[in-house]
């Protein structure tokens, strides 16, 4: 006879979790940690801000986001500047999509020079750091091609994004089994049709999750454009600290817009997911 | 093309993949409205064979011409030639994302640029005679195996091919939907359509074989009409594989 029958235990579960790892996953003392971690990150800085003799302003912070006039209402530097940065950032997702679609099919196209072309691509655009790849677009691509900084802003962001996306779409689309292919060759289809009505439709669910987290990173990283002096959100912000010198107000009000707006698409994003889990 | 030509000719083929050489110097003709079952063990080169028939895989040397179009890799045709050839494979290989009806249509409106309704019509005819009109908004993951594979025989025959080609269309099923299959292959059959079917099913095969084929190792080891080659085949190695798949 074991011991489990010996103690009478048999068909109880078995005690997984000594009480120290219970009483640290339980629900109240997680908030309860989660808290205090929060609240310590938060003192530290306030402290340390007063320790450095810094006056918080915050008062002064709201009228950069709104402000209410003769006119009524309008839109503050800091909410103008964040629809710069999602235009900016949707012109620039678009266009990686499509440039990245392109890279995806040529290197999946069987070709060797297609795939030639799209590997020295991919290597080229993801072993430069984006900085540098701005400086690139800006001074040196766009005297010669005759484009403003914001253009140069949208093909930098545009450019290094696909590099990314061609590698999410490869993949998304190579998941998809290959007896689809067969199946829709066998009905007449062309390679085109197959893609257009057979293969892309069933990636989009392989595709989804990967391609929020681009997203979220693009609308990120497009705050290196005011490197080069591009109007939106964190030059804004930098262009209201120069002036105001709030820079602790400025820089947390910005950070946790760019929060804001992340997390709203990684949400929509997720419920998009769930429909898509339904549907197949 | 003459009346008298065979539909599908096959003369000196040979296929290689790599150094593999996966046929050998296969020969064959195939009448209009003939139905040649092909039997053989695993990796005798029955799938390759048929799947060079429409353009899946390549042959290497040799000849192929199917209704009158020679098949090789450079061949404009070769879409032509696939609508009037059906293929119905192990796996199924419905279109997930589309529903039964959709399975149906998508390929008579995307490549033969017929209207949805006629389409439509033509599916819902071809549901019937697969015994399964019920089911066509459901998605193929709702269908029981049996009920897929008939919906992908329907998917072939909307694209009114003249040719019908089974790749071991009941393998991959549960033992009691193989008949709801084999009987609508049966019916199909009996409509005077050319089949080339590999399979193991020898019932089926008695039931409607013009011609039974036996391969290994690439080459046509056996091919002779049904009487004859369940009775009397003439090589031992083909005697000694349908005692093995006969025994139970």
């Amino acid at each position: 006879m074991s011991t489990v029958d010996q103690l009478g235990l048999k068909g109880a579960a078995l005690p997984l979790q000594s009480p120290i790892q219970r009483f640290f996953g339980s629900t109240p003392v997680s908030v309860a940690i989660y808290l205090i971690i929060i609240g310590v990150i938060c003192w530290g800085s306030y402290t340390g801000a007063q320790n450095m003799g810094y006056n918080w302003q915050w008062y002064r912070v709201p009228q950069y986001l709104y402000s209410f006039t003769d006119d009524g209402f309008q839109l503050g530097e800091l909410l103008i500047g964040l629809g710069a940065t999602l235009q900016l950032s949707l012109t620039a997702f678009a266009l990686a999509t499509a440039l990245g679609l392109l890279v995806a099919l040529l290197r999946l196209s069987g070709l060797v020079i297609g795939s030639a072309v799209a590997v020295a691509f991919l290597e080229f655009i993801r072993n430069i750091p984006l900085l540098v790849l701005i400086y690139l677009f800006y001074y040196v691509l766009g005297p010669i091609f005759k484009f403003d900084r914001y253009t140069a802003s949208i093909l930098t962001l545009a450019v290094f994004h696909s590099a990314l996306i061609s590698e999410i779409l490869r993949a998304g689309i190579s998941a998809v089994a290959q007896g689809q292919w067969e199946a829709a060759k066998s009905i007449g289809m062309s390679t085109g049709q197959t893609y257009r009505y057979i293969i892309l439709p069933q990636s989009v669910r392989f595709m989804l999750p990967p391609m929020t987290g681009e997203v979220v990173h693009l609308v990120k990283s497009s705050a290196i454009v005011s490197v080069i002096a591009v109007a939106e959100l964190t030059t804004f912000g930098r262009n209201i600290i120069s002036d105001t010198y709030m820079s602790f107000e400025i820089w947390f009000t910005v950070a946790i817009v760019y929060m804001v707006v992340t997390l709203i698409l990684s949400v929509g994003v997720s419920y998009l997911e769930r429909r898509y889990a339904v549907d197949q | 093309m003459n009346t008298s030509d065979p539909m599908i000719h096959v003369a000196n083929l040979d296929k290689f993949y790599g150094t593999f050489h996966a046929l050998k110097d296969v020969n064959l003709d195939v009448q209009q409205g003939e139905k040649v079952v092909i039997c053989g063990p695993s990796g005798s080169g029955k799938s390759t064979l048929i799947r060079c028939f429409n353009g899946l895989e390549w042959h290497n040397s040799g000849t192929l011409v199917i209704d009158g179009i020679e098949v090789h890799e450079n061949s404009k045709k070769i879409r032509d030639l696939r609508q009037e050839v059906g293929m119905v494979f192990q796996q199924f290989n419905l279109f997930p994302h589309l529903t039964v009806l959709e399975n149906l249509t998508i390929g008579p409106m995307k490549v033969r640029k017929i209207s949805q309704a006629e389409a439509e019509a033509t599916a819902r005819n071809y549901l019937e005679r697969v015994h399964i009109p019920e089911q066509a908004d459901k998605y193929p993951a709702q269908l029981s195996g049996g009920q897929q594979q008939r919906v992908a025989i329907a998917r072939s025959l909307c694209m009114e091919t003249r040719i019908m080609l089974f790749d071991e269309p009941t393998s991959a099923l549960d033992p009691e939907m193989i008949n709801e299959v084999l009987d609508v292959m049966v019916g199909l059959a009996d409509t005077g359509m050319t089949m080339v079917v590999v399979t193991h099913e020898m019932g089926f095969a008695r039931k409607v074989a013009d011609t039974m084929m036996f391969m290994e190792e690439g080459q046509i080891v056996e091919i002779s009409p049904p009487d004859k080659f369940f009775t009397n085949p003439s090589s031992e190695r083909c005697r000694m594989f349908l005692d093995q798949i006969l025994e139970h």
